[in-house]
């Protein structure tokens, strides 16, 4: 494979505002740039051969920044990883976990969060925090815009409920209470590597007590999923080692982890085991908790 | 496909290229601007030998389409060094502490290293390491190349 070029033919169109860049997105086959971290190396693979136009949203300014309200966090799609985890160190300390284990600085520096979710691997390491944290979705399309809850985006392997027409303008992460915390770990053989496994654990905290739980896995089903109903037992219980190895082991149980190129499936339920506990630890910790 | 007319920005230089929306903006500084230090290695961003700053943050040129680094702040490891020629700190420090071996890597690692002390003037050795996580040494060894940052973040603080 010659990965010095880019072996296809295609128009390049790079509007400055976002009602453009619906109207492009009307024709067919058109594909968006943002980073380019993802589209670029399947561009050389050989793996978009349909793409007849790339749609370059860099230069929208609407869909770049982060700003604050007193409803929470407004990230706009093409804002970069690394210009991120600078920002939201204070508010989301998860996401900053995720965004400063991922890949290298430079792709941190292109990479973008609006591509991390509409690329919807399973693996995808945002997605996590999003989640735990009650983060939702902003899409737009010809018909108008539509949010959607972070936990329900993702369909399957490169699929989510982004509609064909439909462009990924923001992630928005409410407001989170007070003494309440999350935390995210993942696994990598080396640090750039994507993940064999991820976890991100969120709690709510009345002093000893777990008043509100969120789990959320990366890498073990076709989809970055929550599990609610394993959460779901740790509120009202006193936070402790034992529960949090308690918890650790009912997720390790319940997920379906598949064996592929980075893990297996045994490795994945055995790290589990002990990675939701040390992410239970930290959340805890970030809630104000004691152990 | 149209070519297009760009303006690349490169070194403080306004360069006006022809280019088709398919070119790599790696190969449009190596072949059409003739700057040949950005190297090409994976091709797929695992590597980082093609490393260049935008805006004094380092990014990979092997993964950008030239046309849509129009009007873009580019600096290669050619427009490190000052206008008369002075080396900065930190190439200065890879050739006192001899963190070269075949070179291929090299012109990445100094473009990387220059990037964290834009954005860290004070890196511990660990955070060194892991802003070099990307960049792909298989010779020089990491010891002399982590050790020639730290030497050029204390000249550069002095």
């Amino acid at each position: 494979m010659n990965t010095r070029i880019i072996p296809k033919e295609y128009n390049y169109t790079a509007p400055q505002t976002l009602a453009e860049a619906l109207d492009i997105l009307k024709q067919k086959n058109v594909r968006v740039l943002a980073g380019g971290t993802d589209l670029i190396v399947r561009l050389k693979m050989g793996s978009e051969e349909a793409m007849e136009t790339m749609l370059d949203i860099k230069r929208i300014p609407e869909l770049k920044g982060i700003a604050y309200c007193e409803k929470g966090a407004h990230i706009g799609a093409t804002t970069a990883l690394a210009d991120i985890e600078a920002e939201i160190i204070k508010n989301y300390p998860a996401l900053r976990d995720a965004l400063v284990a991922m890949a290298a600085i430079a792709v941190r520096h292109m990479g973008t969060i609006g591509g991390n979710f509409v690329n919807a691997s399973p693996v995808a390491d945002t997605a996590g925090p999003v989640m735990v944290y009650g983060g939702q979705v902003h899409l737009k399309g010809p018909e108008g815009e539509r949010v959607i809850p972070a936990d329900e985006f993702f369909v399957g392997p490169g699929k989510s409920q982004l509609k064909e027409g439909e462009l990924l303008t923001a992630i928005t992460l409410p407001v989170q209470p007070a003494d309440s915390g999350a935390a995210f770990f993942k696994k990598t053989r080396v640090k750039p590597d994507i993940s064999k496994i991820s976890t991100t654990v969120y709690v709510e905290r009345d002093g000893e007590t777990i008043t509100n739980c969120r789990i959320a896995m990366g890498a073990v089903a076709a989809k970055p999923i929550t599990l609610p109903e394993i959460a779901k037992e740790a509120i009202g219980k006193k936070a402790s080692k034992a529960l949090f190895a308690e918890m650790a082991a009912k997720v390790a149980d319940t997920i379906k982890p598949i064996d592929d190129i980075r893990s297996t499936a045994e490795y994945r339920k055995a790290v589990a085991n002990v990675m939701v506990a040390e992410a239970f630890e930290v959340a805890w910790k970030r809630a104000g908790g004691a152990l | 496909m149209a070519k297009k007319e760009i303006t690349l920005n490169v070194n403080g230089k306004a360069y006006q290229v022809s280019v088709e929306p398919n070119e790599i903006l790696l190969n449009v500084l190596r072949d059409k601007l003739f700057l040949t230090g950005s190297k090409y290695g994976c091709g797929i961003a695992e590597c980082g030998a093609c490393s260049i700053l935008v805006d004094g943050k380092v990014q990979l040129s092997c993964m950008i389409p030239a046309i849509a680094a129009e009007g873009w702040n580019i600096t290669t490891v050619e427009g490190l060094a000052d206008k008369d020629g002075n080396l900065n700190p930190v190439q200065q420090a890879f050739i006192d502490r001899a963190a070269i071996q075949c070179g291929f890597c090299t012109p990445g690692m100094v473009v990387t290293g220059t990037s964290l002390l834009n954005q860290n003037p004070h890196p511990t050795e660990e955070e060194v390491k892991d802003y070099f996580r990307g960049n792909y040494c298989r010779c020089t060894g990491y010891t002399s190349i982590v050790e020639a940052t730290l030497m050029a973040a204390e000249k550069m603080s002095k």
